[in-house]
């Protein structure tokens, strides 16, 4: 058992790494020919850096589309910030001060994860046009994320797992050092999905993490008329006159 | 086609319509002929072969375009572009959602470029690229006006524009082309113009036109032609030399150059500023097309270079001509340089009309009486391609603002229709990215709705009598869709149409 989760998590996390590494590499070497700001746009780097940040911590886009959807999504993804930051425990040996301070915010983080979850599942059935849109692979996404959710909270709040011997389990993944799993079915429950979450990501729309760094019309700065903007391929061109 | 165009009717409140599936599936501009498919460089027709011709031009165009590459992958189908675009809201059609739209493609791009869709097409929603998928493209990819409503709200930023370029640049290489789009085009290269209008009937219209404008105020004002070493080289949509109510327009602006005392011309050469290679999504298009105004402006070693009312062509004037043809500043290459030194680089390198004027208004050097419009309450139209894809004036937003104060500098009464219709959110006209053709009317008169419910609103209750905009398809589109939705089309017109208007000529500064 400790093996083979050792073998999945190490798997797991290749994967992911090389995965979306690949990915990043792919984007940052496709060159973007046009200016296609979205406008208005910012006319300063830091202007594009400032609307960025709105963009992936605020949601600001989604928040001037639809309610429901900011609401529930920010409420998931700002939930599931929190509960990564509370798992840093597991990493680190000792925990420093602020991790610790975390801790609490770190489990209702975790109710209000999948809080949000369940309602943007809920709008997948009750929005026709969401309806319309949603494939299979939309709700295997959510059902995964639900139940690793669920049974984290589980751990939390109903059946406590011994998290002294999955810290020691875990640091000694970090150190080669194996050490046994504890024999809790949610445990396995909650590791196995996160390892599945992980080998999905880089083949799924979990791209949509990095690839909104690489957006042309948000990441552009508004200046077409004062600088030359030319991708290699569009440059040769110039020269063929 | 013209029998069966309905305006759908308005809704009180602004929902988004029933699902209707299938609804616009038989909604299809005509095939180009195989003569005006090669005339650009395509393939003449869908010849055997033509599904490997695709899927190469799609490789190529994942490898050209980061932005094609990056909104196929980052859609996580959350639904907020859902209700944003005016097909949809119009047809009720689902597949003119934007996200629908987009998977139309990404679909194909799942099943052959990325390994979930290799092994699990079921899953993902991954289909093979057959002749029923491609059938659908040409449907719905000529659906879309590239207005761009739909990035604005997007998370990602995903624009929809980018992957309908692509879906008809992917067409044209495996040898559908859409008629209207790709016989203008055409038409530009042999000609020098999308309406196809030879150098000497210019000549002869803008002599008609110096006639008109002495006739009605006594006054010599020039529309010049091909006039080497003037200052200002005008760059206008063809709409203008001809079409109503553009040829106000026109009008207008040679009247604002004649008060200003700036020397100007137009070119035989370059005598349209539209730019259809966008439509198309095509850079050897767009980029052939621009040079064009760079070959002018070389020839007549104008100053400066100034742009007429047209909203796609500021897009690209804005937004790209600098890439395109070095017509812009900062560059550093020779090529750039030539051009760049020509110009006078005190001023904005491309510069919008309404930059000109709004500049020459605040510095009192136009005399306008505004009482001249007072038979006009005036609202403004925000141009999809001006509000979301260029700018006006030193900062963001330049492009809203600038228009509306040329407008209340010439104009007593002034209405704003209602907000989330204006702006960054402006409503398409329903005509833009080569769908202004007879027989997408349907189509265009069904698109218009959102901004007809708008327009309706502040004309029961405000009195507007006139929306002015500064584009050519819009100005267009409006004055045949207008009477569809009980208005009359001579209530659409251009910013530099009220200019004209309220300008007085040969009167002490």
């Amino acid at each position: 058992m400790t093996a083979l989760y050792a073998v999945l998590l190490y798997a797991a996390t290749a994967v992911l790494v090389a995965g979306v590494g690949y990915r990043v590499w792919l984007y940052a070497r496709t060159p973007a020919p046009l200016k296609i700001p979205t406008t208005p746009a910012p006319v300063t780097r830091g202007g594009v850096a400032l609307r960025m940040l709105r963009e992936v911590t605020l949601f600001e886009s989604l928040f001037r589309s639809n309610l429901w959807t900011w609401a529930f999504g920010w409420l998931f993804h700002a939930g599931l910030a929190l509960v990564l930051l509370r798992h840093l425990r597991y990493f680190v040996e000792p925990v420093p001060a602020w991790l610790a301070f975390v801790q609490p915010f770190g489990m209702w983080a975790g109710v209000a994860m999948a809080a949000g979850l369940a309602g943007l599942w809920a709008r997948r059935f009750l929005v026709p046009r969401v309806r319309y849109i949603s494939t299979p692979s939309d709700h295997l996404m959510i059902a995964l994320l639900v139940v690793i959710a669920l049974s984290g909270l589980a751990m939390t709040f109903v059946a406590h797992a011994d998290i002294v011997k999955v810290k020691a389990f875990i640091l000694g993944l970090l150190w080669f050092d194996w050490q046994p799993l504890p024999g809790d079915v949610l445990v396995a429950v909650h590791l196995a999905l996160v390892a599945v979450l992980m080998l999905i990501f880089p083949f799924s729309k979990l791209l949509h993490a990095p690839g909104v760094f690489f957006s042309p019309t948000r990441n552009q700065v508004d200046d077409p008329r004062e600088r030359r903007h030319l991708a290699p391929w569009a440059a040769r061109l110039d020269g063929d006159r | 086609m013209a029998a069966d165009v309905k305006a759908p009717p308005l809704r009180p409140f602004a929902e988004p319509p029933a699902l209707v599936p299938g609804a616009m599936q038989a909604s299809k501009p005509y095939v180009a002929s195989a003569k005006m498919q090669e005339a650009i460089g395509f393939p003449g027709e869908l010849t055997e072969g033509w599904e490997g011709r695709a899927l190469d031009k799609m490789g190529e165009l994942l490898g050209k375009y980061r932005s094609l590459r990056v909104y196929l992958d980052s859609c996580v189908h959350c639904g907020a572009c859902t209700d944003k675009c005016h097909y949809f809201l119009g047809t009720g059609d689902p597949l003119n959602m934007p996200v629908a739209r987009q998977d139309l493609m990404r679909s194909v791009y799942r099943r052959h470029f990325t390994l979930a869709g290799k092994l699990f097409p079921k899953l993902v929603g991954a289909r093979d690229l057959t002749k029923d998928v491609l059938d659908q493209w040409y449907s719905y990819y000529n659906q879309c006006s590239e207005c761009r409503r739909c990035s604005v709200f997007c998370p990602y930023g995903i624009d929809t524009a980018e992957i309908t370029m692509a879906g008809k640049e992917i067409m044209d290489a495996a040898g559908l082309g859409q008629k209207y789009s790709n016989e203008i085009i055409g038409k530009v290269h042999r000609i020098g113009n999308n309406l196809g209008l030879p150098g000497p009937a210019l000549a002869d219209t803008l002599e008609g036109l110096e006639e008109d404008v002495k006739e009605e105020t006594g006054v010599d004002v020039r529309f010049p032609l091909d006039q080497k070493g003037a200052e200002v080289l005008l760059v206008t949509p063809s709409a203008d030399f001809f079409a109503e109510p553009h040829v106000d327009s026109l009008i207008g602006y040679a009247k604002v150059f004649h008060a200003a005392g700036v020397s100007w011309t137009l070119s035989s050469h370059a005598s349209e500023a539209g730019n259809f290679g966008l439509f198309i999504g095509s850079y050897d298009q767009l980029r052939t097309i621009a040079m064009r105004i760079r070959e002018a402006a070389l020839e007549l070693g104008v100053k400066r270079i100034v742009v007429g009312e047209c909203g796609h062509a500021w897009r690209v004037a804005y937004s790209m001509w600098n890439t395109l043809a070095g017509i812009g500043a900062g560059g550093e290459d020779d090529f750039a340089r030539k051009l760049q030194s020509q110009l006078d680089s005190r001023y904005k390198q491309p510069m919008h009309i309404c930059e000109f004027t709004h500049d020459l208004i605040g510095r009192g050097a136009l005399r306008l009486d505004r009482e001249a419009n007072d038979h006009r309450v005036v609202t403004f139209h925000d141009s999809c391609n001006v509000a979301r894809a260029s700018r006006m004036g030193d900062t963001p937003g330049g492009q809203f603002e600038i228009p509306r104060a040329i407008i209340r500098a010439v104009a007593n009464h002034y209405v704003e229709m209602a907000p989330g219709t204006t702006h960054d959110a402006t409503y398409c006209c329903g005509g833009g990215g080569g769908l202004l053709t007879d027989e997408l009317l349907d189509l265009r008169v069904k698109g218009a709705l959102p901004r007809m419910e708008a327009l309706r609103q502040v004309a029961d209750g405000r009195g507007v009598n006139f929306m002015a905009t500064i584009c050519a398809i819009c100005k267009a589109q409006f004055t045949k869709v207008l009477p569809y939705y009980g208005f009359k089309m001579g209530m659409v017109g251009g910013v530099h149409q009220l200019v004209s208007t309220a300008i007085r000529l040969g009167e002490p500064r």
